[in-house]
C-alpha cells in the first residue's frame, strides 16, 4: 500500500514537472518578455541590463530551477495585462470557480450515476429510451449553447433567475461565498446547471455502458443460476463491480468540470479563474497562462491521486497479494 | 421416481434469416445417484438443453414445444418468481470456467453466505459455519483460512471446487455440469470429476454432465444420451452405447476418438451428414523436393535452449525477475520423424516451438537446421532460406487467419514473400490446387475466413503452411480447439503430409491419444524442462519418468469403446 | 463488415456467386442500418447539411461577407417578414449588418465541417500512426507515447486547444494571425483528440499482434512495417471509424466553442460558433433569430453526427448482437 502510494507521488510530482516545463517554456519563448516590459524605445543596453537583472543569461536548467522554485512558492510574477501580481489574481477569483465547480459536479455526480444505473438495468423500458435520446442531445449541446438556452429562457423570457454575475457574496476570512445570500444561490442555479448537464450525460452514458458489460459476465450469469434475486444481483454483484471503472472516469470528469468552467465563466460573466485564463489568452498574457495551467494541472494530479487510492480501497485485486493456493 | 424429466422440448433461437432450431423435441431422464452424460459436439444443442432446464435461455431463444417436468411437476412454463425459487436450492448450475464464475469483488464467504441465506432459513453464523462446511466438503484445505480471502487468490482447480460448493448450498437435488473441466488440465480435471462423482453418490443428487468429451463420458458417467443437431440420436447406459452403438452417428464419432491403448494406422472415413471432405494429399508429390534421402541424420537439432520471461520489470538487473518458460532442453528430430512434444499448459512446449520458429529468440543454446546453426542468423535476410523450408500450423483456427484478407492472398503470402512464384495467374492455379487438395475446393480462394468452419479453417492453414513447399513443419496443438470428428480428418491429412510427402513435424499436443497416433518419438515437458525422450510405443508401455507415469495414469482408457470399423497398426 | 473491406490486391476478378453489392446489401451492418430509423434520419440530415456547406456560394441567396452587397438598411429585418425600409424578404432575417443568416449559415456550417473534418483527420492520423507504432513496436517507445497520452488525456481537450491556440498566437506575429487563424485552430483541435485514437488503437493492436495470423506473417518472414500495414491496421480501423464519427461531432463543437471565446476563426470568415457569438449580444433586446437559428444549424449538425456514430458503435460490437 505504502509503497503503491509513494510510486504514485513520485509519478504526481513527474507530471507537475513537466507542465512546469511546459509553462516555463511558455514564458521563456512566447514573446519577449523583455519588449513586453520596456516598450520598443528602449536601448539595447537597458535591455541587456533588464536581461541579466531577469536572469535571462544564465543557463536554461538554472532558470527553470529558478522557475519551478517560484512556482512552488506560488510566484508566477506580474499580470501583463492587469499590471497585478498573478497569484493576487488567481486567488481572489478562486472561491467564484471552487463553489460552481462543486455545486455542478454533486449535481453531475448524483443524477449521472442514478440515471445511469436505471437505464441499464430498464434496458428497454420507454422511459429509459427517452433518457437515452436525451442524454444524445446533451453530449451534441455544446455547453455555451446550453448556457445562452438557459439564459434566454430564465433570464430574459421569464426574468426569475440573474443571467450574469455572481451576485451579493459574503466574505468570511478572504473567502468570498455566494452561498449564503439568496441572490448568490439564485445566480449559482443557471450556471452550475450549465456546468453539470454535459458532465451529467457524460457520467450517466458511462454507467450505463459499464453495467451493461458487467451483467453479461459470467459471474453474474451464475449468481443467477444460483436463484438469487434481481435486486441482489443487480446492487450486490454488479454495481459493485461496475463503480470500479465508474470511480476513474467519474474522477477525471469531475476534474475537467474546473476546465469547462471556463466556458460557463465567460457566457455568465461568472469572476472566476476561467475568465481570467479566457481573457488572458486574448492577450498572450504569458504569467496568468503559465499560471492557470499549473493551476490545473495541480487539480487533476490531486484527482488522479485520490481516485488511484480509491481504486485500491475498493479492488481486492489490488489490495491482496496474489497467493498460490494448490491445484 | 424420475427426478428430472425432459419430455420432447424443442429450443428456437429466431433471428432474422431464419429460425434456428438449437434443441428439436430431445427427451432425457435423469434419475436421484445417477451421472447422466449429454455429449455432442458443437452445435449439438446440448448447452441448450441445459440453460432450458434452468429456465436461462439467452434471448432470442425460447421453449417451443415439450415439456420439462421435476419430481414429477411441470417446470417448463413456470414464471420468473417461481422459477427462482428452483433455481440454486433444488436445481444447481456448473458453469465451463471458473475463472469468470465468481465475482471478483467478494469474498469465497461472502458469495457462500448470500446464497446460503437466500434459499435456507439460517442466521449469519449458522450460514457462515455451512459456508465452512462446504469448502471443506468439496476438499479445499484450511477451509476456516480460505474462505474469507478471494477468487483471485485460488488457483484455477480451486475455483472451479468453490463453483461446486457454491452449487451445493442448499442441498440440491439436480446439479447440471456444463463442460465443468474443459478449462482445466488433465490432473485436475480427474480430481473435479471424481468429486462429481462422489458427491452424486453420497448426497444421491442426479447430475446432467454436458461434454464434448469422450473420455470424459466413458470413465464418469451412468448413463449416455447422444445428441446431434439438435436431435437426441441414441440414448443408453453408458456401456451399451459406447462398445455397442446403434447409430451411424454415435458410430462415426466413437471411431473418431483417438485411443491411447490402439495406434491406427488411420482415422476410419465413417461419414455421417454432410462432414466428408476428401483430401488429395498424395498428388503433391511431385511438386515436391525428395525428400526421403538420409532417414536417420538429424534435420532439427535443438542443443540445450532455454527461453526466459520478464516477469518483474526492475531498472537494476538484479532486481529483475524471470519466468523460466524453456530450461535448457535439447532434442533431435531426424529426417521424416514425427516428433511429438506433451505437457500441461504452462509447461514450455509452446514455446519451445515458437522458439524453433524463430517468432521467440533463444536467451541461451543453440538450434541447428540441415547443420546450420539458425541462431547465430540475427538479419531477417539470413533467415529467409530457413523461414521457406519451414512452416507452422496454429492452434486456433479463428484467430490465425486474418479476417480481412481473402483465401487465395492468405495462401498466396508467403509464395509472394518468398518469390516462389511471380505470376499472378500461376499463383493462382497453386493456390486454387492446395485448396483442391486439402480438400476444400478452389472456389474458396475468393472467400473471407469468416465463411468457413474451424475444420475448414485449419485445412486453409494447411495450405498456406504447404505453399512454401517446407520440408518441416510444426504443429502446435492442430486439432485442440476441433471437435472430435473433424480432428480425425485434419489428423489424417496430415499423416498423409507425412506418408506422401515425407515432411519432418514437431507435434505439440497436451492430448496424449493423439500423440500416440501421430508420433514416432516423443517427449514429455514439465515446467520448463524435458524429462523424457522415447520412443512412442515404448513410452506408452513402459514410461520411466515419475511424471509421464502419472500423465498417462490420468488419461482416460477408453476400453470400453466400440473398435468397429477401425485399423489397427499396432496394439 | 467484410464487406466494406478495402479493395484487396487481387490479379484478376473471378465471377462470383453474388454481386458485391447485393451482398453489402445483405450485410448484417447494411441490414441494421436499414432497420434503424433513427440511423437514416441522422444520415439524411448530414447528407443535406453537408451538400448544401459544399455548395454554398452557389445555393445561397446572398453573399453575407461581401461587404459590397450588404445594406444597413436591411438589418433586424424578421424571419419571413419585409423590411420595413427595403422591402425585401429574408427567410430566416437578418442580423445588425444587414447579413442573411440563412446565408450566413450556409457559409458558417462550411467553415465548421471543414474545420472540423481537417481536425478530425489531423488527429486520426498522427494518433493511428502513434498508436500503431506504440502497440506493435512495444518496449519504451510503446512507453513514451502512451505516457504523453496519458498526460494529456488527464486534461479536457478543450483546455489543451485553448493552450495550443494561445501558444501559436504567441509565436505567429500579429499580422498573419487572422490568415493562419483557421488552420491554427485544426492544429489546435487535432492535437486535443489524438490520444483517444492512439490508445484504441493501441489497445486493439496489441490483442491482434498476440493473435496467430500475425505470428504466420512474422513466421514466413513480413517486414514489421507491412505487417502493421496489411494485417494489424486493416482489422484495428473499425473501431476508429465509430471514434472518428463521434469524434467529428466533437471536434464541431469544440470549433464552435472557441469561435464562441472569440478565440477561433476571425470574423472575417465566421463559423456556426462565431454566429452565435454574433447573435449572443441581440438576445437582451428581442432579436431572438440572430441566435436561434444558427444554434439550430448547429445543434442539428452535431446530434446528427452523434446519432450516426453512437448507432454504428452498436452496429459494429459484436457482442451486443
Amino acid at each position: 500500500m505504502l509503497t503503491f502510494i509513494v510510486q504514485r507521488l513520485f509519478q504526481a510530482v513527474l507530471v507537475m514537472l513537466v507542465v512546469a516545463l511546459v509553462a516555463f517554456s511558455l514564458f521563456r519563448f512566447v514573446g519577449d518578455p523583455v519588449a513586453t516590459m520596456l516598450g520598443q524605445e528602449a536601448t539595447v543596453a537597458d535591455r541587456e541590463a533588464l536581461r541579466d537583472r531577469l536572469g535571462l543569461n544564465d543557463p536554461i536548467a538554472a532558470q527553470f530551477g529558478r522557475f519551478v522554485v517560484n512556482a512552488a512558492q506560488g510566484e508566477f510574477g506580474i499580470s501583463y495585462r492587469l499590471q497585478q501580481p498573478v497569484l493576487e489574481l488567481i486567488l481572489e477569483r478562486l472561491p467564484a470557480t471552487l463553489e460552481l465547480a462543486f455545486v455542478s459536479g454533486v449535481l453531475a455526480f448524483v443524477f449521472g450515476v442514478v440515471l445511469g444505473i436505471y437505464t441499464a438495468l430498464r434496458r428497454d423500458g420507454v422511459l429509459s429510451n427517452i433518457i437515452m435520446t436525451t442524454s444524445l442531445i446533451g453530449v451534441s449541446l455544446p455547453t455555451f449553447l446550453i448556457g445562452v438556452l438557459l439564459i434566454w429562457v430564465f433570464a430574459v423570457e421569464l426574468q426569475w433567475l440573474p443571467s450574469f454575475g455572481r451576485g451579493e457574496v459574503v466574505d468570511i476570512g478572504g473567502w468570498k461565498t455566494g452561498f449564503l445570500t439568496v441572490n448568490g444561490l439564485q445566480s449559482l442555479i443557471l450556471p452550475a446547471i450549465t456546468l453539470g448537464l454535459y458532465q451529467m450525460t457524460l457520467i450517466m452514458r458511462l454507467v450505463r455502458a459499464e453495467m451493461l458489460e458487467v451483467l453479461r459476465t459470467d459471474y453474474i450469469k451464475f449468481a443467477r443460476a444460483r436463484g438469487l434475486t434481481d435486486r441482489a444481483i443487480n446492487f450486490g454483484h454488479a454495481l459493485k463491480n461496475t463503480l470500479v471503472p465508474v470511480i476513474t472516469i467519474t474522477g477525471l470528469q469531475l476534474g475537467s468540470i474546473i476546465a469547462f468552467a471556463i466556458i460557463t465563466e465567460t457566457v455568465f460573466q461568472w469572476p472566476g479563474v476561467g475568465f481570467l485564463f479566457i481573457n488572458s489568452i486574448q492577450f498572450v498574457d504569458v504569467p496568468v497562462m503559465a499560471a492557470y495551467l499549473i493551476f490545473i494541472a495541480l487539480v487533476f494530479v490531486t484527482i488522479n491521486l485520490i481516485v488511484d487510492i480509491l481504486y485500491f480501497v475498493v479492488d481486492p485485486r489490488l489490495r491482496v497479494e496474489r497467493s498460490t493456493g494448490g491445484g | 421416481m424420475t427426478l428430472l424429466e425432459i419430455d420432447r422440448l424443442s429450443v428456437a433461437f429466431p433471428t432474422r434469416r431464419q429460425t434456428f432450431v438449437a434443441v428439436n423435441e430431445a427427451s432425457l431422464m435423469v434419475e436421484p445417484g445417477m451421472i447422466h452424460g449429454l455429449v455432442g459436439e458443437s452445435g449439438a444443442g446440448k448447452s441448450t438443453i441445459g440453460a432450458a432446464v434452468m429456465g436461462l435461455l439467452e434471448p432470442p431463444g425460447r421453449i417451443t414445444g415439450g415439456v420439462i417436468r421435476f419430481q414429477g411437476e411441470e417446470i417448463s412454463g413456470r414464471d420468473e418468481q417461481a422459477m427462482r425459487a428452483l433455481r440454486g436450492a433444488r436445481i444447481s448450475m456448473i458453469f465451463q470456467d471458473p475463472l469468470t464464475s465468481l465475482n471478483p469483488l467478494l469474498t469465497v464467504e461472502q458469495q457462500l453466505v448470500e446464497t446460503i441465506r437466500m434459499h435456507l432459513k439460517l442466521s449469519e453464523a449458522d450460514a457462515q459455519k455451512r459456508a465452512v462446511e462446504l469448502i471443506d466438503r468439496v476438499g479445499i484445505p484450511q477451509p476456516e483460512l480460505r474462505v474469507k480471502q478471494y477468487p483471485h487468490q485460488f488457483s484455477g482447480g480451486m475455483r472451479q471446487r468453490v463453483v461446486i460448493a457454491l452449487a451445493l448450498c442448499s442441498e440440491p437435488e439436480v446439479i447440471i455440469a456444463d463442460e465443468p473441466t474443459t478449462a482445466l488440465d488433465v490432473s485436475i480435471q480427474a480430481q473435479i470429476l471424481d468429486l462429481i462423482k462422489e458427491l452424486a453418490r453420497e448426497r444421491q443428487v442426479g447430475v446432467i454432465l454436458i461434454t464434448h468429451d469422450m473420455g470424459v463420458i466413458a470413465d464418469t458417467t451412468d448413463r449416455v444420451t447422444v445428441m446431434y443437431r439438435g436431435e437426441v440420436v441414441e440414448s443408453g447406459t453408458t456401456e451399451d452405447v459406447l462398445g455397442r452403438p446403434s447409430h451411424d452417428y454415435t458410430k462415426s464419432l466413437i471411431a473418431a476418438v483417438p485411443r491411447p491403448s490402439l495406434k491406427l494406422r488411420r482415422f476410419p472415413l465413417i461419414s455421417y451428414g454432410d462432414r466428408a471432405a476428401t483430401a488429395g494429399i498424395a498428388e503433391l508429390s511431385t511438386m515436391w523436393p525428395d525428400m526421403k534421402g538420409d532417414q536417420d541424420a538429424p534435420l532439427l537439432e535443438v542443443r540445450d535452449v532455454s527461453k526466459l520471461f520478464i516477469q518483474k520489470r526492475a531498472w537494476r538487473p538484479s532486481k529483475r525477475e524471470y519466468l523460466r518458460a524453456v530450461d535448457d532442453v535439447s532434442f533431435d528430430i531426424r529426417k521424416g520423424e514425427v516428433f511429438g512434444l506433451v505437457g500441461e499448459s504452462g509447461s514450455g512446449k509452446s514455446t519451445v516451438a515458437r522458439t524453433i520458429a524463430t517468432l521467440y529468440h533463444a536467451n541461451a543454446g543453440s538450434i541447428l537446421f540441415d547443420g546450420v546453426d539458425v541462431t547465430a542468423l540475427k538479419s531477417d535476410r539470413a533467415l529467409e532460406s530457413y523461414r521457406r523450408q519451414i512452416q507452422m500450423i496454429f492452434q486456433d483456427p479463428y484467430s490465425s487467419l486474418n479476417p480481412r484478407m481473402r483465401v487465395l492472398d492468405i495462401v498466396a503470402e508467403p509464395m509472394r514473400h518468398h518469390k516462389i512464384e511471380t505470376d499472378p495467374g500461376r499463383i493462382r492455379d497453386q493456390v486454387e490446387d492446395l485448396l483442391e487438395r486439402v480438400g476444400l475446393g478452389a472456389s474458396a480462394a475468393i472467400k473471407f475466413p469468416h465463411e468457413f468452419s474451424g475444420g475448414q479453417r485449419q485445412r486453409i492453414s494447411i495450405a498456406r503452411a504447404l505453399a512454401t513447399r517446407p520440408r518441416f513443419l510444426i504443429c502446435d496443438e492442430p486439432t485442440s480447439a476441433l471437435d472430435v470428428s473433424i480432428q480425425a480428418q485434419i489428423l489424417n491429412i496430415l499423416k498423409d503430409l507425412q506418408d506422401h510427402l515425407h515432411l519432418t513435424m514437431l507435434f505439440i499436443s497436451h492430448d496424449l491419444p493423439v500423440v500416440r497416433q501421430m508420433c514416432d518419438r516423443v517427449g514429455v515437458m514439465r515446467h520448463g524442462k524435458l524429462v523424457e525422450l522415447a520412443e512412442t510405443n515404448a513410452l506408452f508401455e513402459n514410461p520411466q519418468h515419475p511424471y509421464t507415469r502419472e500423465l498417462l495414469g490420468l488419461m482416460p482408457k477408453l476400453e470400453g469403446l466400440s473398435t468397429e470399423g477401425l485399423e489397427i497398426e499396432a496394439a | 463488415m467484410t464487406d466494406i473491406t478495402p479493395e484487396q490486391t487481387q490479379p484478376a476478378k473471378p465471377a462470383r456467386p453474388r454481386g458485391r453489392l447485393t451482398r453489402w446489401w445483405d450485410s448484417d451492418v447494411a441490414w441494421s442500418f436499414r432497420h434503424s430509423p433513427v440511423a437514416i434520419v441522422a444520415t439524411f440530415v448530414v447528407a443535406v447539411m453537408s451538400l448544401a456547406a459544399l455548395l454554398a456560394p452557389w445555393i445561397a441567396p446572398y453573399h453575407p461577407f461581401d461587404p459590397a452587397t450588404l445594406n444597413l438598411l436591411d438589418g433586424f429585418t424578421p424571419p419571413m417578414q419585409e423590411n420595413q425600409f427595403t422591402g425585401n424578404v429574408f427567410w430566416l432575417g437578418t442580423d445588425d449588418q444587414g447579413r442573411d443568416i440563412f446565408s450566413a449559415i450556409l457559409y458558417g456550417s462550411r467553415i465548421s465541417l471543414f474545420v472540423g473534418i481537417s481536425a478530425v483527420l489531423f488527429a486520426m492520423t498522427l494518433g493511428v500512426t502513434l498508436g500503431l507504432i506504440a502497440g506493435y513496436v512495444g518496449g519504451w517507445i510503446d512507453t513514451l507515447i502512451m505516457r504523453v497520452a496519458d498526460v494529456q488525456l488527464s486534461f479536457p481537450s478543450i483546455l489543451i486547444a485553448l493552450l495550443v491556440f494561445g501558444i501559436a498566437r504567441g509565436f505567429i506575429p500579429p499580422a498573419y494571425r487572422a490568415d493562419m487563424a483557421i488552420w491554427v485552430l485544426i492544429v489546435s483541435i487535432g492535437l486535443s483528440d489524438w490520444v483517444q485514437y492512439a490508445r484504441t488503437v493501441r489497445g486493439a493492436t496489441l490483442v491482434e499482434r498476440s493473435k496467430d495470423y500475425v505470428q504466420a506473417a512474422r513466421l514466413i518472414g513480413v517486414p514489421s512495417g507491412l505487417i502493421m500495414l496489411r494485417h494489424v491496421l486493416p482489422n484495428v480501423l473499425g473501431p476508429v471509424l465509430v471514434i472518428a464519427t463521434i469524434g467529428l461531432a466533437l471536434a464541431i463543437i469544440t470549433e464552435a466553442t472557441l469561435s464562441f471565446l472569440g478565440v477561433g476563426v476571425p470574423p472575417t470568415q465566421p463559423s456556426l460558433g462565431t454566429l452565435i457569438r454574433i447573435g449572443q449580444g441581440f438576445l437582451f433586446s428581442g432579436e431572438w433569430w440572430i441566435i436561434l437559428f444558427p444554434s439550430i444549424a448547429l445543434l442539428a449538425l452535431a446530434l446528427a453526427v452523434n446519432l450516426l456514430g453512437d448507432w454504428m458503435r452498436d452496429a459494429l460490437n459484436p457482442k451486443l448482437r
